[in-house]
């Protein structure tokens, strides 16, 4: 029951299932931001229309969106032997959900960028600016509310893959849900990890909503 | 001397839903240095496409544009660039970054230009003075009204040193008073840096108030251009005749023979009786007569109306004079 060692193993699973979420986040927008940006811009309404990038990136980043986690986590066992030199753990996880991750986030930062109003980018190449400074000074930062409202979104969703990671040996909350709740039919465990699951997403998402509204400058 | 802006041959067609849409047609304007030309037209004449190939932000797919003896269609990305900071432009919706306060929105074209911070903070305070919004420096656009979002964009084109000033409707959101303040800054604007003007507009009056020279686009063609005072004493073009006259045109033509004459007691005289009995029947009635009288200290007015030619409609408007409490009396034969 839950004596001072499941304790333990809780708070030990707490860390690992923040490790396991905010590290691929974070890999995932160093690959899926760029990405999300090339969307945009190459896009036929974009800044700088490129058919043949956008479609190539469109139809890569659909394919990863479309083969169901728990699979592509199958899937990829090989790439993370050869990255990591195991499949299990939660090393092996990250590169994992990174990859699951940069997709989608690709999705979402598109998705932003493209609710900035065309105007205002119209403005900015009357003013002879570059496409690199309407990136970075127009589209980001204009889009940067929704952005973060975005990446609250992401951070919660990668914590239910890292859960679902459980199942095929990563560490965490997931797999303590697994572990006891399912092979040892430890239905008070079970219950802990889901309620300790629903406060960390409880948690990301105030703090993301907080973030996203402290820094938005668009209210009267 | 040479046009500051040559316009030749200039067409633009693009594809809209398979559908071939051909904008501009061989369009030719010369627009020289201290001018405030007026570029006017219905929505949807080509007018708003037109401003937008004098800076390349549409690329024009015939013919071409000189600005300041550069052809535009000649320069590398980089030289368009470089040109586009001699040619400001401030459009209806304003376009102003929200998420920047006032005083950054004016830096911005001084970061393009790579000023650095300090000096462009200080250089765009002078800019806000000019545009009288010093003390709005701080503030984020969503807290300032339609007038002061367009000053901003006023001061934020003014901080690129700009040769021409390009407005798109530049008044169209704003209301009659506040557009008048804003076409007086352009004005300013005009003589004390002597920045050319191209005012895109769909109303007449704003021609009237700034410019010094029109030109009248319908369909993508250019139907006439000339001084505002030759095309507002003799407009040739039937487009521009329906525009000059478009304020004061008839509605139409009467053709109703009943008549009846109203006597307004003191009393009455203060209620707009005639206005809303129009706007409630939403039928004009014509006035053929009026008169006010000073009888014995009391202030009597009468009045002969022409009816509308509905009988049924008639009757109602004679039954809404009377319980306003008006004195009302048909007139035979009144009209012939």
């Amino acid at each position: 029951m839950l004596d001072e060692k499941m304790i333990m193993l809780l708070i030990e699973g707490i860390g690992q299932t923040l490790y396991m979420t905010l590290v691929p986040t974070l890999l995932g927008y160093v690959f899926g931001m760029p990405l999300g940006i090339l969307l945009t811009v190459t896009d036929k309404d974009g800044i700088r229309p490129n058919a043949v990038v956008y479609k190539v990136i469109d139809f890569i980043s659909n394919i990863f969106r479309s083969i169901p986690f728990l699979i592509l986590l199958i899937l990829l066992i090989p790439l993370t032997k050869i990255l990591v030199g195991k499949s299990y753990g939660s090393n092996a996880m990250i590169v994992s959900l990174t990859i699951a991750a940069a997709p989608y986030i690709a999705r979402m930062v598109e998705s932003s960028l493209k609710e900035v109003d065309h105007g205002v980018i119209e403005a900015a190449q009357s003013m002879g600016a570059s496409n690199l400074t309407i990136v970075f000074k127009v589209l980001l930062t204009e889009a940067r509310t929704s952005l973060m409202v975005n990446a609250t979104i992401v951070t919660a969703t990668i914590l239910g893959y890292s859960a679902m990671a459980g199942t095929v040996g990563a560490d965490g909350l997931g797999a303590i849900a697994v572990r006891y709740g399912y092979n040892r039919y430890q239905f008070d465990i079970m219950l802990v990890t889901v309620i300790l699951l629903v406060l960390l997403v409880q948690i990301m998402q105030g703090i993301g909503m907080m973030l996203s509204r402290r820094f938005d400058r668009r209210r009267t | 001397m040479e046009p500051i802006i040559k316009i030749v041959h200039l067409d633009k067609s693009f594809r809209q839903r398979d559908m071939e849409v051909h904008a501009l047609k061989d369009v030719n304007l010369d627009i020289y240095k201290g001018d405030i030309y007026g570029i006017i037209g219905m929505s949807g004449a080509g007018k708003s496409t037109l401003v937008r190939c004098l800076n390349f932000l549409e690329r024009p797919t015939g013919g071409s544009v000189i600005v300041d003896g550069k052809d535009l269609a000649s320069l590398s990305e980089k030289q368009l660039r470089e040109a586009r900071k001699d040619i400001g432009m401030i459009f209806q919706h304003f376009n102003l970054l929200m998420q920047r306060s006032v005083i950054d929105n004016v830096c911005f074209p001084l970061e393009i230009a790579g000023m650095k911070k300090r000096e462009a903070r200080e250089k765009a305070m002078e800019y806000l003075k000019i545009v009288g919004l010093e003390e709005k420096a701080k503030a984020y656009p969503a807290q300032l009204s339609g007038g002061q979002k367009q000053r901003v964009a006023i001061a934020r084109v003014l901080a690129s040193d700009p040769k021409i000033l390009l407005c798109d409707e530049a008044t169209s959101a704003l209301d009659p008073q506040t557009t008048k303040s804003i076409l007086q800054l352009l004005k300013e604007i005009n003589q004390k840096y002597g920045i050319t003007i191209v005012v895109i507009t769909h109303e007449m009056a704003v021609v009237q108030e700034i410019c010094s020279h029109v030109a009248i686009i319908d369909h993508g063609n250019l139907a006439e251009h000339g001084t505002v005072e030759e095309i507002f004493q003799s407009p040739k073009s039937k487009e521009a005749k329906r525009l000059i006259y478009q304020g004061f045109e008839r509605v139409a033509e009467m053709k109703g023979r009943r008549c009846v004459r109203i006597v307004f007691s003191e009393n009455s005289s203060f209620e707009p009786v005639i206005g809303n009995m129009v706007l409630a029947f939403k039928t004009p009635v014509n006035i053929l007569y009026a008169n006010t009288q000073d009888l014995d200290g009391v202030a009597t007015g009468e009045m002969i109306l022409q009816l509308p030619e509905d009988k049924v409609l008639g009757d109602k408007m004679i039954a809404y004079l009377k319980g306003a409490k008006l004195a009302v009396e048909e007139l035979i034969d009144y009209v012939g």
